[in-house]
């Protein structure tokens, strides 16, 4: 951690969005996470994301549970609404609260605890619901909170900073997710901003439960010799399937041959991901091959990176419900309490 | 590119743009950190150790470092610049030396000592300005006999007989003159050195001629003659001025020329009778040679500075000046960029005067050193002289400050002075003059605890802090009172703080690094990017701000475990040292580096590490 803010003085070539903001205009007070945690790179991405996007910062609600992950939303994005819930939790708050307002954009954010050992089940329902947001999981193996005992995702055979061997078997939230019925599905590394932004931007830019499972190093307790999840380890092992390319509404969507191929996903606002495959094999909109090959891999001990599943379904939570089309909040008087005449006919059409 | 080579001094040396940039390589930042300690003798022998005048220099000096100061580029981002669309600013490095100089106390104990015992070795110096004074300091100690010839009364050549006295009061030349003077050197006030040949014949193991840069050019236009009473050279006009041979001057005055002395004319003219003062410059206002805060200060005090008029002829009435015609004129470039200043057919414009002060430019003059002692001029009739060795080229004979390559200032003449003092004891000892002592060069860590280290870090957002002036009412009447009243502790404190610490370098240990980006994230300033190696041009281009400034170096490291470099624009680094506490395995660290220049008869000399260099270890140099 650092006494000292961050100066405000920049770059004087630091680009502008349309909105008129550069990208220090979304970042947070200095972090007070380990110097070298993967999840500051996160951040990092996270920030170069919503600038990319040009979003309104007071457009993003960003929720978090317990955990030095759900500490992060504090470094990111100083200016959008925030909730730091309970540990395992930030699932039903989010759902909550996607319900009360859905204009707003959904960040989820959680660790590999919060998300695979207290929360698994509440993860598991905002995934079958198809809640609209974006949940990315700060995955190392650790509770890097509490000082690094194993979590859920941590890899059998996987050895702790004391020497210890997980014996259990680990949960694949990205599995996990793809059988719960998320509709985009990715795993990036922090150490890969490169591939990481471009994910992140077309996962906030889908409509449904978009999961980005990201590995992230915890350069305490769990980046020595015998950790999968070490810079080490994450970088000999990586195999990426595709990169991403996102693509707004107004550039237009010219399928470009390139080695490996080109597979163009058209999103519900217009725009588009471009997925640029390296592996000619991998189809991320085809489930049952993309499953068999991610549980392949995961055998082998290798880390598979990309945009893994995605299924442009167009239809969320507020969908399935048939909800209210604004916000609740935005509701009159007259619309919330519409009066005894209404409430007796409701009565007779249950009679 | 191939890894940049940190154990060369140069390579962060260039890092610290404003000691980089003074021709005498003070080293800047530390001397402004003992100011913000209130430690003013301490950065005030840093100052005099390097540039020998500090007090002069901090009123006078043509601050070539200010320019290059880093603080002006960073402040270019910075977001109270854009909304207050005020300038971004240098340090007030100049400024400082002053305040340093102004309260510090007696700092005599620690000067040298005069020699114990002469070294039997005999040096005249022709002229008793900065140049002369410099290599005199630097020779004393070491045991020379060094005879001062001037034909002035007193010491300090132009800087005493030029500059007027409300920008540098003479008890400030007599201080700091007296102090090289008290090193035991024979001072020979009132004689003029006739001839060169009579010099060498005293037998003198080597002769340095700072004799300077003396005559005032003319400006030869119909009516010059008829009306010469009331027409002026500048810098013959203000050396009577100085030793107050002339007192009072018309009231209608124009100054033609538009360098320092044209300023130094004017604001006098000003303080002597003239109400209406006028400067006349031949080209545009942006392009006079006069320095842009001496432009401001004589506007500051009621004088205008009209532009692109080209003197004509002095109209007189029976010998008696009454005005001065111009031509009107205007820039044109022609295919290959060259300016030429076309007339445009407009009227010609006529100034009413009462006197005319001609400040056109500055003549080298050797009548006195003849032309067939192997002491070779070139065809303008400037000595031929070697740029690092200061030598002529007769062995023994040295040149420097104005009297080498023409007018430049007294940092210059300082710094030619040092350069030409080792020269002098490379010759005295037979030794070969082409090898010049390297620098002294330290790198030591500056941290203390995880997130301590042993400067103040913090970046103030704090712009520039304006010297507070004498009332303008009180500074014109008189020659004497001094403008610039300069910064009282409070102000010099928070100017220092404005200071980025340029010599606390980032230093990179490409074997400790894990990739982990914790730097590219912190960075404010974006200098940090782990990439592909490549060529520099290129490389330049894919950095994560491109790195325009080509003036400033890019840093690159060897190889990392992926195959990729560090690269590290080093142009708008804040040094606030983010980088170092973010790191997880101290690949970074804050490192000061110490450079001083090698001085005559120095041996590098060794400091304790994370200290200041005590200046009082120059008595034993
Ligand atoms: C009006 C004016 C204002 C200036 N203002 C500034 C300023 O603000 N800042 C700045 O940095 N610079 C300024 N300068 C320039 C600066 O004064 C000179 O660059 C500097 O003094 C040069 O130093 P020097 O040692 O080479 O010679 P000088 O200072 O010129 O000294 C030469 C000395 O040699 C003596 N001399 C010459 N020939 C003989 C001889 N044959 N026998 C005996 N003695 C001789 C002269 O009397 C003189 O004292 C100014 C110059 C002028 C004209
Ligand atoms: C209900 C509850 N149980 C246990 C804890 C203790 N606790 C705090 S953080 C944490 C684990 C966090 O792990 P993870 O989500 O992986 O976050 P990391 O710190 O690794 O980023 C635990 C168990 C708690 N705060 N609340
Ligand atoms: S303990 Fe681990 S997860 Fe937590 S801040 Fe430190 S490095 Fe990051
Ligand atoms: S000291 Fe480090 S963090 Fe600060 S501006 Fe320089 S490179 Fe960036
Ligand atoms: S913070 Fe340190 S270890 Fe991490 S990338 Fe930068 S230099 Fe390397
Ligand atoms: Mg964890």
């Amino acid at each position: 951690m650092t006494y000292l803010a961050k100066p405000k003085l920049h770059h004087p070539s630091l680009p502008r969005n349309a909105l008129g903001f550069t990208r220090r205009d979304y970042e947070g007070p200095v972090s007070t996470l380990c110097a070298g945690c993967g999840h500051d790179s996160i951040s990092a991405a996270i920030i170069q994301a919503f600038f990319e996007l040009a979003i309104p910062p007071h457009r993003v609600a960003k929720l978090s549970g317990i955990g030095c992950s759900s500490k992060t939303p504090t470094y990111f994005l100083g200016q959008s609404h925030g909730f730091n819930s309970v540990h395992g939790r930030m699932p039903s708050v989010l759902t909550g609260a996607n319900l009360a307002n859905r204009d707003l954009i959904y960040l989820g954010i959680s660790g590999d605890g919060d998300s695979a050992s207290i929360g698994l089940g509440q993860f598991a329902h905002i995934m079958r619901r198809g809640v609209n947001m974006t949940y990315i999981v700060e995955n190392n193996g650790v509770y890097g909170l509490t000082k690094g005992q194993f979590s859920a995702t941590a890899d059998k055979g996987s050895k702790s900073k004391a020497g210890y061997s997980n014996e259990d078997e680990p949960i694949d939230l990205v599995m996990l997710a793809v059988t719960l019925g998320a509709t985009f599905v990715a795993r990036g590394f922090s150490g890969d901003k490169g591939q990481l932004v471009p994910l992140i931007k077309a996962a906030v830019q889908h409509k449904g439960a978009a999961i980005v499972d990201v590995v992230s190093p915890c350069v305490a307790f769990n980046n020595h010799p015998g950790s999968t999840k070490s810079y080490d380890y994450v970088r000999a092992h990586n195999d990426t399937v595709n990169f991403l390319d996102y693509m707004p509404e107004r550039e237009p969507i010219v399928a470009r041959s390139e080695p490996g191929g080109v597979q163009t996903v058209v999103l519900h606002d217009g725009g588009a991901i471009r997925v640029r495959r390296v592996d000619e094999s991998y189809d991320p909109t085809d489930k049952v091959s993309a499953m068999a090959y991610l549980e392949a891999r995961r055998e082998a001990g290798e880390v598979v990176t990309g945009l893994l599943f995605v299924n442009e379904c167009d239809a969320d939570l507020h969908d399935a419900q048939n909800t209210v089309g604004v916000p609740l909040n935005a509701l009159s008087d007259a619309e919330l309490v519409p009066g005894s005449a209404a409430l007796a006919k409701v009565n007779a059409s249950l009679r | 590119m191939s890894p940049t080579d940190i154990a060369n001094p140069d390579y962060f040396h260039k890092v610290v743009d404003c000691q980089w940039a003074c021709p005498a390589h003070t080293p800047v930042p530390e001397y402004i950190r003992l100011i913000a300690q209130g430690r003013y003798d301490d950065a005030y022998l840093i100052n005099w150790k390097s540039n020998v005048f500090p007090g002069i220099l901090g009123r006078t000096c043509d601050r070539p470092c200010e320019p290059a100061c880093r603080r002006t580029r960073v402040e270019e981002g910075s977001p109270e610049h854009r909304r207050a669309s005020a300038r971004p600013e240098p340090v007030a490095i100049c400024r400082l030396k002053r305040a340093a100089a102004d309260m510090k106390g007696d700092i005599r104990e620690r000067l040298p000592r005069r020699a114990a015992q002469g070294n039997g070795k005999r040096v005249a110096l022709v002229g008793a300005g900065p140049a002369s004074l410099t290599v005199a300091r630097d020779l004393a100690p070491l045991g020379y006999h060094c005879v001062v010839f001037d034909r002035d009364a007193k010491a300090g050549g132009m800087m005493r007989t030029q500059i007027p006295k409300f920008r540098l009061p003479d008890a400030i030349i007599d201080e700091e003159v007296g102090y090289v003077l008290d090193l035991g050197i024979e001072f020979r006030p009132g004689v003029e050195v006739g001839s060169m040949r009579e010099l060498l014949a005293q037998g003198f193991d080597a002769v340095f001629v700072g004799s300077g840069a003396p005559r005032g050019r003319d400006l030869d236009i119909p009516g010059r003659r008829e009306a010469a009473k009331n027409i002026h050279i500048g810098i013959d006009w203000l050396s009577s001025v100085s030793f107050g041979h002339v007192g009072r001057i018309g009231r209608r005055v124009v100054v033609l020329g538009g360098g320092n002395t044209a300023m130094d004319c004017c604001r006098s003219a000003r303080r002597l009778g003239g109400e209406e003062v006028h400067v006349v410059v031949r080209s545009g206002f942006d392009e006079m040679k006069a320095s842009p805060w001496e432009k401001e200060d004589a506007m500051h005090e009621g004088i205008p500075i009209h532009n692109y008029l080209v003197p004509k002829a002095f109209v007189h009435d029976g010998g008696k000046l009454v005005g001065i015609t111009f031509d009107k004129v205007e820039a044109r470039y022609d295919a290959k960029g060259r300016r030429e200043l076309v007339p445009t057919g407009e009227p010609e414009v006529r100034f009413d005067c009462d006197d005319v002060l001609v400040a056109v430019g500055q003549e080298n003059a050797f009548p006195w050193v003849e032309r067939d002692l192997g002491v070779e001029f070139d065809k303008w009739g400037m000595p031929v002289v070697d740029r690092i060795t200061m030598a002529s080229t007769r062995p023994g004979v040295f040149f420097g400050g104005d009297a080498a390559f023409g007018p430049k200032n007294i940092i210059w003449a300082v710094a030619h002075g040092h350069d030409a003092a080792i020269s002098i004891d490379r010759h005295c000892r037979g030794e070969d003059l082409r090898q010049r002592p390297p620098p002294t060069f330290q790198l030591v860590s500056q941290k203390m605890g995880i997130h301590e280290w042993s400067y103040d870090n913090a970046i103030t957002p704090e712009r520039r802090h304006r010297v507070p002036l004498k009332d303008t009412v009180i500074a014109l009447k008189s020659i004497k009172v001094e403008v610039e009243l300069g910064f009282d502790a409070k102000l010099a404190w928070s100017e220092a703080q404005r200071c980025l610490n340029c010599d606390v370098q980032t230093v990179f240990a490409d074997k400790l690094c894990i990739e982990c980006d914790a730097c590219v994230d912190i960075c404010p300033m974006d200098c940090i990017t782990f990439t592909a190696d490549g060529d520099e041009p290129e490389l330049r281009t894919r950095l994560h701000a491109p790195a325009v400034n080509l003036a400033q170096d890019l840093y690159v490291s060897g190889a990392l475990k992926t195959g990729r470099v560090m690269v590290k624009d080093e142009d708008v680094c804040l040094h606030c040292g983010l980088c170092a506490e973010r790191c997880p395995t101290g690949a970074w660290d804050m490192k000061k580096s110490y450079i001083e220049m090698t001085h005559a008869g120095g041996t590098p000399r060794v400091h304790l590490p994370g200290r200041a260099p005590a200046p009082a270890a120059l008595a034993a140099d």
